[in-house]
């Protein structure tokens, strides 16, 4: 274990912030801190960079306790939520300042920002000042000055929340690449679970100041373990009365979360699910938005409400026509807790998952855990 | 019906320039024109006599004195309070607060009389100002001696630079000074190049603010300064002048005045530019205009 949070707690007066945090992240793995806003997220990152103390537990660099150790020696680089590039600086003085700082020799610190700006793509804007540069041109300019004095750790703090939609999605695989060309142990906060699942290897979801649940982004997405958890990620439909959806048996279950992948729609009329007819039951489509890549349609089954996406290289449907609609697993939950709950009539009439396999998950799908 | 919602407005905004302008016109120009016109009445030799007599020399004297020392002072402590106000968080941070305004609500002639009763013969530091006097063989006095004079100009004065600063480093916020000492800069570092270059104009402005208010301060000073030729400042002497009634010293008086009011006028100008250039510097380094907001500020 690279970084490790062992029993942090902390409190601004009496509103605690960090009730009893642990988590752990691996040499050369980039960690996501996900959860809602206001939940506590930066205040980790400020505490790993020693910007805030914790009230009691200990942070461990590299199996070392950092907790006295002042945050400019703890070796770690900061890239802030709005970047906090020094506006009175250039570029090329933005990246070389944690150098210069280091007494490092002229020739040295010019190598390595030069180095820098090459490998960022900044060529040609050294000069600028930061308020002369683009949203993205900025980013690469906070992650340059972050990693210029070689850090163990780079923390970032919602790196792309900042930065126009449409290039989000652009700079978040560069700064994955970019993290993992310089092999870097990371940490970076967002509040959008899509960030997460989309940029991390490893996840740590937070609510209220303490972690709910951490593993790996795909785990995370696939096994939920807390209530919070499977209702904060995916695209969760929340399901009351889920006893009514063929298949399954609401038991001391409180409610379920369905997420539109779990929900499968078909005419009865498909050649492709005529097996599969035994185990669904009638819905109504109540709507139907156009999301681009799908259409995300909007049921009506046996009185409750389903969401599932559809592509639309199939036939045109329209509201208000009769679907066949099988739910293949939820989440039940019962307090905190989030348990996945496959589809009985497939368990009992397909033991082998032979429609399973045939029409949704392949290999180490769902039913593999 | 009858005049457009715009016309109104129009002819609002006509009412209120008139009456700004008039305001200004009769409540500040004319004034410091009479000033101007008065001071040139008996011809350019009894001008220039008049603005170097002894009294008048020792008083120039005196205000340089107290306004560079309190420039100095105020320049140092204006910064020092301004960045423990808005980069530290302590308790009683609010009452420090409170107390930098201290000379903006408070009459200058209580101010200064608070100074004789402190430092006066029958005042509560009196006793340890004996002793310091006798243990090093001085003879020091605030009271009606030039110390006191620089200490009421400093006191009248000392809040002009941090509120000008204040605003401005609230506005940048601290994220830049945090991203330098994680990467290890001292705060002597951090101050030259990152807090100064965010406040310099601000504390420009602060300073000719206090600059202004220094050479022009009469209530404070006067409480404790009675020596004219000794420790009489412009605006008392000018006072002087004018009191001792004969036509010429009236004259005299309002020679004296000119040069205050043009030492103003040069004041006005610097100011101009600062503001000019603040708000320039504002749009040039930061889009977001946060900074101009600060700047703009004027108590
Ligand atoms: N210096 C402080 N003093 C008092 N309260 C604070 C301080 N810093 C943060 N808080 C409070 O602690 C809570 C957590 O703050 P934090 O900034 O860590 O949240 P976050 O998860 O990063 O939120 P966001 O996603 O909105 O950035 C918030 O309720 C905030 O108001
Ligand atoms: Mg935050």
């Amino acid at each position: 274990m690279y970084l490790e949070m062992k029993h942090i707690t902390k409190s601004f007066g009496d509103f605690s912030v960090s009730r009893d945090v642990n988590f752990s992240v691996e040499k050369g793995e980039l960690a996501a801190l996900l959860g809602p806003s206001g939940c506590g997220k930066t205040t980790i990152l400020r505490m790993i960079a020693g910007i805030e103390h914790p009230d009691s537990g200990d942070i461990l660099i590299g199996g070392k306790r950092v907790n006295d150790i002042p945050a400019s020696e703890r070796r770690i680089g900061f890239v802030f939520q709005n970047y906090a590039l020094f506006r009175y600086m250039t570029v090329y003085d933005n990246i070389a300042f944690g150098l210069q700082v280091r007494k490092i020799p002229h020739s040295a610190v010019r190598a390595r920002v030069n180095e820098l700006i090459a490998l960022t793509g900044l060529d040609g804007l050294e000069k600028r000042y930061p308020n002369e540069l683009s949203g993205g041109q900025k980013q690469r300019v906070a992650f340059a000055r972050a990693i210029a004095p070689e850090p163990d750790l780079l923390l970032l703090d919602e790196p792309f929340t900042a930065i126009d939609a449409k290039i989000r999605k652009e700079l978040r695989q560069w700064l994955r690449d970019m993290i993992h060309r310089v092999g870097i142990t990371s940490i970076f906060v967002t509040h959008d679970q899509n960030e997460a699942v989309e940029v991390a290897d490893r996840i740590i979801v937070t609510n209220k100041g303490s972690v709910e649940q951490e593993g790996g982004a795909s785990d995370i997405y696939r096994l939920p373990r807390t209530a919070f958890v499977s209702e904060f990620i995916g695209e969760p439909v929340i399901v009351e009365d889920f006893g009514r959806l063929k298949g399954f048996e609401k038991g001391n279950y409180e409610r379920a979360i369905i997420r539109p992948e779990f929900v499968e729609a078909f005419k009865s009329d498909n050649e492709h699910f005529r097996d599969m007819l035994p185990f669904s039951q009638n819905g109504i489509i109540r709507d139907i938005t156009f999301k681009g890549n799908a259409y995300e349609l909007h049921l009506s089954v046996n009185g409750t409400e389903l969401i599932c996406h559809r592509s639309p290289e199939r036939r045109a449907i329209y509201v208000g026509e009769e679907m066949n609609v099988i739910v293949y697993r939820l989440f039940a939950i019962k307090g905190n807790q989030a348990m996945l709950m496959q589809n009985k009539n497939f368990m009992e009439k397909d033991p082998d998952g032979i429609n399973l396999e045939k029409y949704l998950y392949a290999e180490g799908g769902y039913y593999v855990e | 019906m009858g005049m457009s919602d715009n016309k109104k407005r129009n002819i609002t905004r006509l009412i209120m320039i008139a009456v700004s302008t008039l305001f200004v016109a009769v409540m500040l120009v004319m004034p410091l024109f009479m000033v101007i016109i008065n001071a040139l009445r008996k011809g350019i030799s009894f001008y220039l006599k008049a603005i170097s007599t002894p009294t008048v020399i020792s008083a120039f004297k005196v205000t340089l004195i107290a306004t560079v020392i309190t420039l100095i002072v105020n320049t140092f402590f204006g910064i020092t309070a301004s960045i423990l106000l808005t980069r530290y968080s302590f308790r009683g941070k609010h009452i420090l607060q409170t107390l930098l305004d201290i000379p903006f609500s408070i009459s200058p002639v209580i101010a200064g009389l608070s100074f004789i009763m402190l430092f006066g013969r029958m005042g509560w530091a009196a006793p340890a100002l004996n002793a310091i006097n006798e243990m090093l063989g001085l003879n020091i006095r605030i009271v009606f001696a030039i110390p006191g004079v620089v200490l009421a100009t400093i006191f009248v004065t000392f809040p002009f630079v941090s509120r000008e600063i204040i605003p401005v480093l609230n506005a940048v916020g601290s994220d830049e000074e945090e991203a330098a000492s994680l990467m290890g800069a001292d705060i002597f570092t951090i101050f030259r190049k990152i807090t100064f270059p965010h406040m310099k104009w601000a504390l420009f402005y602060g300073m000719v603010l206090t600059t202004a208010r220094a050479l022009g301060e009469f209530g404070a000073v006067n409480a404790l300064s009675k020596t004219r030729g000794e420790t009489f400042t412009l605006p008392l002497e000018i006072d002087a002048l004018y009191l001792s009634g004969s036509a010429d010293s009236i004259v005299a008086a309002f020679a004296v005045s000119s040069v205050l009011v043009l030492c103003t006028i040069v004041i006005l100008i610097l100011r101009c530019i600062v503001e000019g250039k603040s708000k320039m510097n504002a749009s040039d380094r930061d889009k977001t205009g946060k900074l101009s907001e600060g700047i703009g500020y004027v108590p």
